[in-house]
Formats: structure tokens, C-alpha cells, sequence
């Protein structure tokens, strides 16, 4: 999702960039004018080597979810247990956990549970808030405070109590513990708890762009609800929600992993670096690595998403040039 | 202001019944028996049934029973655990020490932060300033979790400077890493909305005219510019401090300090139902205060905001 | 009125350059530019000019003409980078600013020269009541205590004719309406008994009736103090009251220096020839407003010769090979016009 979203600012044809000595225009500012903002922020981009290195580091993880086996032929769920606990070498990179399973197999495959999870409440987070934000901003009065006050009611949960409260309450003994229903659990709770924070954000976009002039006109000239939201209000707020979901998907995987690390999100059978780590922390004295990958996998993975989304916002927002 | 403030107040009313409620209702009223999983790996027994059932009326609709649990807690009464402890006990004993790790924390995220985004807010695009951006970007991507694992590891067990967990003496210089860990994240936001405050400030007109008046480099920066560059940093650090209250299970629970997050951790593992509301209740409490104490603050601060 | 310095468009050497030294302030073959990401503007290209105790020069320009510019690099508030000063001298008192500490330069600012910024509300810091920041020149640099420099601060106010200057000591600018919140900020400038008075558009963001009553009021503070004032516009109106002197700007030069009434009478340029005709006139109403026809020159990409030759409705083939130096044209006036002699001599 946070790749199509972000190729979506930066492959707009970027205007040509004009040369600035063409135009007759008085003062240096002006003769930037014409490239328009995305182009602006696309030559920006491409200047960038932070935005290169997390792009890259971003398909590599989408591919590792996408098709585990192109970088581990592996098995990453079955062990044999003469191999516990073997240290890293030629014949398993990164070693091997107690139950003898390869780490290395294990942190390629545990890429998939953690993006997809991320990405689909991601996805979720801002269908949701995005919506409820702009029938907030745009309807306003009595529906606005009706929506801004459940929006409240979820901010005010502090974030990891409320997922914890939700996933035992949900996930505990007793229900079925298939791999979907635990992932869609874990999604659907990430959801619940973090729609409020888009909703804001595009009421308040919303509500900056809604009496602009030309919406105004648009207004004016007989255009309906549907149109001016469709057509004037939504590609206007879309690019900070775009970037603000591009972060989120790093800090999405932060949060499943925090969950899982406590023991109340993703479990087994489900591989996932939270888990890897939460597994892993009691033999963190003999076995380091098992502790390390995973982790190192995790933190770069979530800093490429913050990393991408940040050169974004910056590339976007001329104030920060 | 008067009027303002009891409009604010009977606003948080209404968000905080739907919190406590929405909580209430997650941790009793699923369907199902509510007493499945609650003690222990036995059936509970039937005395105890009756007791909870009586005392939080498990028989009405959810709606009741939380009316009820609502008016004997307005009575100051937040119910007993299994084992019969007052769970008002156990919120006394365990929030100063929440708190006392949220103050130190806070005061990390002020010194720390604040610190690095006034030095590179000044001086913009240095080699300071690289290494703030990323620090803080590593500050923000890296989880609580690794951050406190990877500190304990590293500062207790490979080089001992530290203990690894805290003691129950809980002295402040124990608590200046977990209070760093349970901060990691604010002190980076911190910087950098301090840092953007001081870059967009610096050419502000009103700062040139403190120039333009003579005034020394010290006191245009340092009463000019800063006062208003302070201005979104202290309201920051306000609401953090209510969020801190709340986020801190992760830190609590890696370094064993015995505060709010780890009891509410262990009650919601056992399925002390009672005591994971009482705490819910005095946290979303505690946060919806000191948001409407940080707004406030916000106009004592800038003199152009007044609420009528 | 004293006779007008001419400039070579030289290089001043290091030790200035045996002009008398009587002058209050001099700015001398003064250079800046601006260096972006998109290339070098050359906003100052050789200013010359200077103001006496007790006089008044107009600074006359179109936005972009490098008039304020001039006047945030005498006060040393240029914003570095973008802007450097790569040539010329201002000199304060014969001594160059430009070659003086930091500190030493600090101290000029405020005593010696204070500056009146076109938008108050901007320019007031919005968060510090008005009273203190004008109390606050006679904490830091008189070394006053908190009664007395209120006091003086309250004094100014009046100074100003602010009604009620006691009680709206304590009020932040955002409650002051523009004129007054104008007058405070002259209050601030004069606070410490300047020699020189920078105006920049003093009442560019205020109503026209305001606009009168401010330029009154500064030009009968400019009398009383017999200060030096420097007053940058870009509407003759406003000038003919109130200056002694004008100089023309455009593109980073000065293209014509006078007295007000030679100027309005025979300018002895063609930029200030249309700037005259193009002052809507009660006498011909009805008929099209005169403009300049075209855009004044890119800075990164000035056009050699006279820059002015593009727009100028005399331009001959020798305006576009030689830039014209502003020289001495009949007694006590400048133009940096090829022509010059000529449209002076017209009847």
C-alpha cells in the first residue's frame, strides 16, 4: 500500500523544470513558480540519498513478504532439535533457535506477518478516520461534535493498554486461534485504537480547505456535495494523509512487534519478529543473535517506512527547504 | 475564561464515561461466562460468584452495572481484587511510583530536547544538526521495547553500569535510563518541534527588530526567540506527561518498577476485571486533566488566544 | 541643501576615500547579493548616497528595487545567507560600519540608527506587552531599574501621542489598533534618542487617513530631534511633504538624486519621468493612467548597459553597451542617464 500511495506523489510527471532563465520575471523567487508543487517536490526527491536508501530498503521488504522463498529456501516453522541453539555460520547465517529452527529462514519469513498486518491497518486507519474526518469537517456543526467526541473517547485510551485489553479480551483462551484471526485481531485493534489521530487530521485539512475560494465558487456554480468532495476537497488533503500513513506503516510494525513482544499479539504459529524477540530475549546471554536479527530486521524496517514518509513530507512542505 | 472552563469540563464529561465505559464494557460484558479464566486454572467458586455478581450486578445489562460501579466509585469505593485487596490500595501504593518515573522522563524530554532543538534550530543544516535528525529519527522509528531491552543490556548486563532493574527504593539515579527509555520517543519529537519552532522564528520580523533595537545576542535569542519558540514545546511536554502515565507498561514491565502500568499488565493477565477498570479509570482521568490543564497553559503562554 | 556625491562606480579602497567627514551617514558604492539555490541575484549594484542632522532623504523605488535592502544592510539586519554585501562602504560618523566588531556595530544600533518597520503588528514582538518592549531598550542598554524605565517608556508613548499611555502600558500589540501600533513602534525607534531614523514604508499597512496623521507625526519628531531620516516609499505622495532630498532606485542603483522640488519639476531621468506621469491626475480624469510599459530586469540576469534601457521609451543604441554612472547633472542633483544633459535642458 505505502509504495503504490508514495509512487503516486513522486511519479507524477514532474513539469519540466523550467529553466530559470526564460522568463522575464522580476526577483529569484518567481521564476520557480511555474514547476507546479509536485514537480517541485519530485526534483526535490530524487536529490535525496535517505529517500533512495529507504525506497530500496522498502521494495526489499515488500518482496521478502511477497515471496519468502526468492531469499530463503529455508523452513522456517519446522526444526530439528540436534541444531539448538547453533551458532551462526556457513550453513545457517544466523544461527539456529531452541527448537533448532533456522533464524535466518525465520526473519525472512517473519516479514510477511509483520508488513501485512501494518499495511492492512494502515490501510483500515485511514479508510476510517479519513472518512469520519471529513464528514466531520465537512458536514460541521452537531455531526462534527457528535464524531469529534467519539474520536475522544478513543484518543483517550492510552495506545498499548487499549490494544492489550482488546487482544485478551478477544484473543484469549477458549477461541480459535487460526493465523488469520489472530492477524485480523491484532489489525482490527491497531484500527480501533488509532483511526481518532487520521480523523483529526484530515478535519482539520478539510476544514482549512473547505471555505477557499475556488471550493467556494465550485459551491457557487452548482457542484454537489459528492463533486466538491470527490473533485476539490480530497486530492487537496491527501497528500499529508499519504505521508502520514507511509510513517505509520513503520511505526504499525513497531507497534504488532511491542504487542507480540508482551505476549498478547501475534502468536505461533504466525512467524514474526516480535515474537522472534520476545522468544528470544531469555537466551539473550548465550545466543545474542537470536535477539539481534530480528530486531535489526524490525528497526530497519520501520525506520525505512518513518524515513520515506519523512523525506516525503519534507520534499512536500516548502516551509522545511 | 470562567465560562471556558466550564464549558471544557462538562465537555470531558461525556468522553470520559465513553472511555471508562467502553473499557468497562470490554472487560465484563463480553459474551460468555465472565467468570471463565478469572481464577486461575479452577473453576471460581460459587461464594465468589455470587459476590461479584451481587456487588457489580452481573446479573442487569451492562448498562446498570456500570452505573453502579460508576456510583460507588464517585464514593471513592474501586472494588476488590480476587484475594480481597482494595484496588484502591493498590492504586496508592503503585501510582507515585509512576509517576515519579513519568517527572523523570519529562524532565529528560525537556532538557534533552529542548537542548538539541535550540542548537539546531540556530544553526540549521551543520553537523550537529545531521546528527539530531537522525538520532531523533531512530528516536522515533525504534519501539520502547528495543530501546529498554537493548539499554539493559547493553548499560546493565554487558557493562554493569547500571543495575538492570530498578529497586524499590526507586532513587533517581535508578531511574534516569527507564525514565530515558519511557521518553525516547517524546524527547525526538520534542527536538524537532523545537528545533522547527527556532528555525521558523529566527527570521520572524519581531526578532530583527530586536536586533535592529540593539538589544545583545544572548537576550534576543534568549528571551525573543525563545519565548515564542517555547510555546507548542511546553504544550507538548504537557500532554506528554498524561500520555506518559499510560504508556508506561512496556518500560515498567522491563525494568520492574512496580507502578500503574505493570499492575494494570498483570491484572488484565490474570483477568482481575475490577482492578483493570479502576486503573483505566484514574488514568483516562489523569490524561483528559492535564489536556485541558495544557490548554490553559496555551493562552497564559500566547497572549493572542483568549477564550471568551 | 549641500551638494549631491557623485559616484564613479569604483571600488572604494580599504581606507575610504578623502571625502569630508563631516556627514552623519554614508552609504558608498554599497554591493549585496543574494546567493539561492537558483543562482546570484545582484540586488545592490553601487548605491551612493547619504543623509544629514536635520534632513530628510526620500528613498524612491518599486518592490525589488533594493531600497530596503540598502537600509536592512545599514542596520546589519541583512538575513546571511541569503544576502552578502560584497563591496562599498557605510560609513557612520566617517567610520565604516561594515569594518567595525560586532559588538561595536551593536551598539550603533538603537543610539546611533533605529529603524521603523512597515508592518507593526509583525514587527512587535506579539508575545511581550508594548510597554515592555520599549522599557526594555532603557533596561538593557541604560541600565534603568523597572519603575524608572517605565517611566521613560510611558513618556514615549505620550511622546507619540498614544491617549492613555499609562494604561495601555501593559496591553500586547494585537490590542492596539495599526496607527497606534505604528506610533508604538516609533515610540520603541526613539527610545533611545537616535541621530538617524530609518523609515521603511512606515504606512504602507494602514488606512489612508492613518497614513497622513503617522507621516505628520514623523516628520514633526524628525524636526523636534533634528534627527537624520532615511524614508523608504515607493509613493510619491507621500514624499513631497515631508523630504528634503530624493533618491531613485531601480534595479540596485540609484538612478536620479534631487531636491524634492527639481525632481517633480524636470526629472532628469526617464524611470522617474514615468513615475511622475504615472500619478493618477484630477485633471485628467477620464483618460487612461499612464504606466511604465514592461517589468523591471530579473537580478540574476540584468541587462547590460542601462539597466532601465529595456522599458525606456528614449533608449539609444548606446544604453544597451554602457551603463550610465550617476553623474553630476546642473547644480546639486545626480542622474545616471545617458541623456541626462538633455532632459534637463528641455523646456
Amino acid at each position: 500500500m505505502s509504495d503504490p500511495s508514495t509512487a503516486s506523489i513522486v511519479s507524477t510527471p514532474a513539469a519540466q523544470p523550467t529553466d530559470a532563465s526564460t522568463p522575464a520575471t522580476p526577483g529569484p523567487q518567481s521564476s520557480e513558480k511555474p514547476r507546479g508543487l509536485l514537480g517541485d517536490a519530485w526534483r526535490d526527491l530524487r536529490r535525496k540519498p535517505l529517500f533512495w536508501i529507504s525506497a530500496t530498503f522498502i521494495v526489499i521488504f515488500l518482496l521478502m513478504a511477497a515471496f519468502p522463498t526468492l531469499f530463503a529456501p529455508g523452513d522456517a516453522v519446522n526444526g530439528t532439535l540436534e541444531r539448538s541453539l547453533v551458532k551462526p555460520g556457513a550453513d545457517g547465517w544466523f544461527g539456529y533457535d531452541l527448537q533448532g529452527r533456522d533464524v535466518y529462514a525465520r526473519v525472512i519469513y517473519g516479514a510477511r506477518a509483520s508488513i501485512v498486518v501494518a499495511v492492512l491497518s494502515v490501510i483500515g486507519t485511514l479508510l476510517v478516520g479519513g472518512t469520519m474526518g471529513i464528514i466531520a469537517g465537512y458536514r460541521g456543526g452537531w455531526v462534527d461534535g457528535l464524531l469529534s467526541r467519539i474520536a475522544d473517547v478513543f484518543f483517550g485510551l492510552p495506545f498499548v493498554l487499549g490494544a492489550i485489553v482488546i487482544l485478551t479480551t478477544f484473543n484469549g483462551s477458549g477461541t480459535s486461534n487460526s493465523k488469520a484471526d489472530i492477524m485480523g485481531l491484532v489489525t482490527i485493534s491497531l484500527i480501533v485504537l488509532s483511526w481518532p489521530v487520521v480523523m483529526r487530521l484530515m478535519r482539520s485539512s478539510v476544514l482549512a480547505t473547505k471555505e477557499a475560494d475556488y471550493i467556494v465558487a465550485a459551491r457557487a456554480l452548482g457542484a454537489g456535495h459528492g463533486r466538491i468532495i470527490l473533485k476539490h476537497l480530497l486530492p487537496n488533503c491527501l497528500a499529508p494523509l499519504l505521508v502520514y500513513g507511509t510513517i505509520m506503516v513503520g511505526s504499525f510494525i513497531g507497534a504488532e512487534a511491542t504487542l507480540s513482544f508482551l505476549g498478547v499479539g501475534l502468536k505461533s504459529p504466525v512467524v514474526s519478529w516480535g515474537i522472534m524477540i520476545s522468544d528470544g530475549q531469555q537466551f539473550v546471554r548465550v545466543a545474542p543473535g537470536l535477539v539481534f536479527f530480528p530486531a535489526a530486521f524490525l528497526v530497519t524496517a520501520v525506520l525505512s517506512f518513518v524515513m520515506l514518509g519523512e523525506a516525503v513530507r519534507e520534499a512536500l512542505d516548502p516551509k522545511l527547504r | 475564561m470562567g465560562r471556558y472552563l466550564l464549558r471544557r469540563l462538562l465537555q470531558l464529561v461525556p468522553v470520559f464515561i465513553g472511555t471508562t465505559f467502553l473499557i468497562y464494557a470490554l472487560v465484563w460484558a463480553v459474551p460468555g461466562d465472565p467468570f471463565a479464566g478469572k481464577c486461575g486454572e479452577r473453576r471460581c467458586p460459587d461464594q465468589y460468584i455470587a459476590f461479584m455478581t451481587e456487588k457489580y450486578h452481573l446479573d442487569q445489562n451492562v448498562f446498570v452495572q456500570y452505573a453502579s460501579y460508576m456510583k460507588n466509585l464517585l464514593q471513592g469505593d474501586f472494588g476488590q481484587t480476587f484475594s480481597q485487596r482494595e484496588i484502591s490500595d493498590i492504586i496508592l501504593t503503585s501510582y507515585p511510583n509512576t509517576l515519579k518515573l513519568a517527572l523523570v522522563a519529562l524532565a529528560i524530554e525537556a532538557v534533552i530536547g529542548l537542548g538539541a532543538g535550540v542548537l539546531t534550530g540556530l544553526r540549521r543544516n551543520g553537523f550537529l544538526d545531521n546528527l539530531v535528525l537522525v538520532s531523533t529519527l531512530f528516536l522515533i522509528a525504534l519501539p520502547v521495547f528495543v530501546v529498554g531491552f537493548l539499554l539493559q543490556w547493553l548499560l546493565g548486563v554487558q557493562w554493569g553500569i547500571i543495575k538492570p532493574t530498578v529497586s524499590s527504593e526507586m532513587r533517581l539515579s535508578e531511574l534516569i535510563v527507564p525514565g530515558f527509555v519511557l521518553g525516547s520517543a517524546s524527547v525526538a519529537y520534542i527536538a524537532r518541534v523545537a528545533r522547527t519552532s527556532i528555525a521558523e522564528n529566527r527570521r520572524a520580523d519581531y526578532v530583527r527588530t530586536a536586533i535592529a533595537k540593539g538589544l545583545p545576542m544572548r537576550r534576543v535569542v534568549g528571551v525573543h526567540l525563545l519565548r515564542n519558540s517555547l510555546i507548542p514545546v511546553v504544550t507538548l511536554l504537557g500532554t506528554d506527561l498524561g500520555a506518559l502515565m499510560g504508556g508506561a507498561i512496556v518500560t515498567e514491565g522491563i525494568f520492574g518498577i512496580n507502578g500503574i502500568g505493570r499492575q494494570v499488565f498483570r491484572a488484565i493477565v490474570t483477568k482481575e476485571s475490577a482492578t483493570v477498570v479502576g486503573i483505566v479509570v484514574v488514568l483516562v482521568l489523569v490524561y483528559l486533566v492535564m489536556n485541558l490543564l495544557v490548554d490553559l497553559l496555551y493562552a497564559a503562554l500566547d497572549p493572542r488566544i483568549r477564550y471568551e | 541643501m549641500s551638494d549631491i556625491l557623485v559616484s564613479e562606480q569604483s571600488a572604494p579602497g580599504p581606507g575610504g576615500s578623502g571625502r569630508p567627514a563631516g556627514r552623519l551617514l554614508e552609504v558608498d558604492d554599497l554591493r549585496v547579493e543574494f546567493r539561492t539555490r537558483d543562482g546570484v541575484a545582484k540586488v545592490i549594484n553601487g548605491v551612493t548616497y547619504h543623509v544629514d542632522a536635520g534632513e530628510t532623504l526620500a528613498v524612491l523605488g518599486e518592490s525589488g528595487s533594493g531600497k530596503s535592502v540598502t537600509a536592512q544592510t545599514i542596520m546589519g539586519i541583512l538575513d546571511t545567507p541569503p544576502g552578502f554585501v560584497t563591496g562599498g562602504q557605510i560609513r557612520f560618523h566617517g567610520k565604516d560600519m561594515l569594518r567595525m566588531s560586532s559588538e561595536e556595530r551593536r551598539r550603533i544600533r538603537g543610539e546611533g540608527i533605529a529603524m521603523i518597520f512597515q508592518d507593526a503588528l509583525s514587527a512587535l514582538n506579539p508575545v511581550f506587552t508594548v510597554g515592555f518592549q520599549i522599557a526594555e531598550q532603557f533596561r538593557v542598554r541604560r541600565g534603568l531599574g523597572r519603575a524608572e524605565a517605565k517611566k521613560r517608556a510611558i513618556e514615549m508613548l505620550d511622546q507619540v501621542k498614544i491617549p492613555n499611555a499609562k494604561g495601555r502600558f501593559n496591553n500586547y500589540p494585537h490590542q492596539f489598533s495599526g496607527g497606534m501600533r505604528q506610533r508604538a513602534m516609533i515610540a520603541m525607534s526613539l527610545a533611545l534618542d537616535p541621530e538617524v531614523l530609518i523609515a521603511d514604508e512606515p504606512t504602507t499597512a494602514l488606512d489612508v487617513t492613518v497614513q497622513a496623521q503617522i507621516m505628520d507625526l514623523l516628520a514633526e519628531l524628525q524636526r523636534e530631534r533634528q534627527m537624520g531620516m532615511i524614508l523608504i516609499t515607493h509613493d510619491l505622495g507621500v514624499v513631497a511633504d515631508v523630504a528634503d532630498r530624493i533618491a531613485v532606485m531601480y534595479a540596485g542603483r540609484i538612478v536620479e538624486e534631487a531636491d524634492v522640488y527639481d525632481l517633480y519639476a524636470k526629472p532628469a531621468h526617464p524611470y522617474t519621468m514615468g513615475l511622475i506621469d504615472s500619478i493618477p491626475r484630477l485633471d485628467e480624469k477620464g483618460q487612461q493612467l499612464r504606466t511604465i510599459k514592461g517589468l523591471p530586469p530579473n537580478l540574476m540576469n540584468i541587462p547590460p548597459g542601462c539597466p532601465f534601457n529595456p522599458r525606456c521609451p528614449m533608449a539609444q543604441p548606446v544604453c544597451r553597451e554602457k551603463v550610465p554612472p550617476l553623474l553630476q547633472v546642473g547644480t546639486a542633483r545626480a542622474s545616471a542617464c545617458h541623456f541626462a544633459e538633455e532632459l534637463v535642458n528641455r523646456d
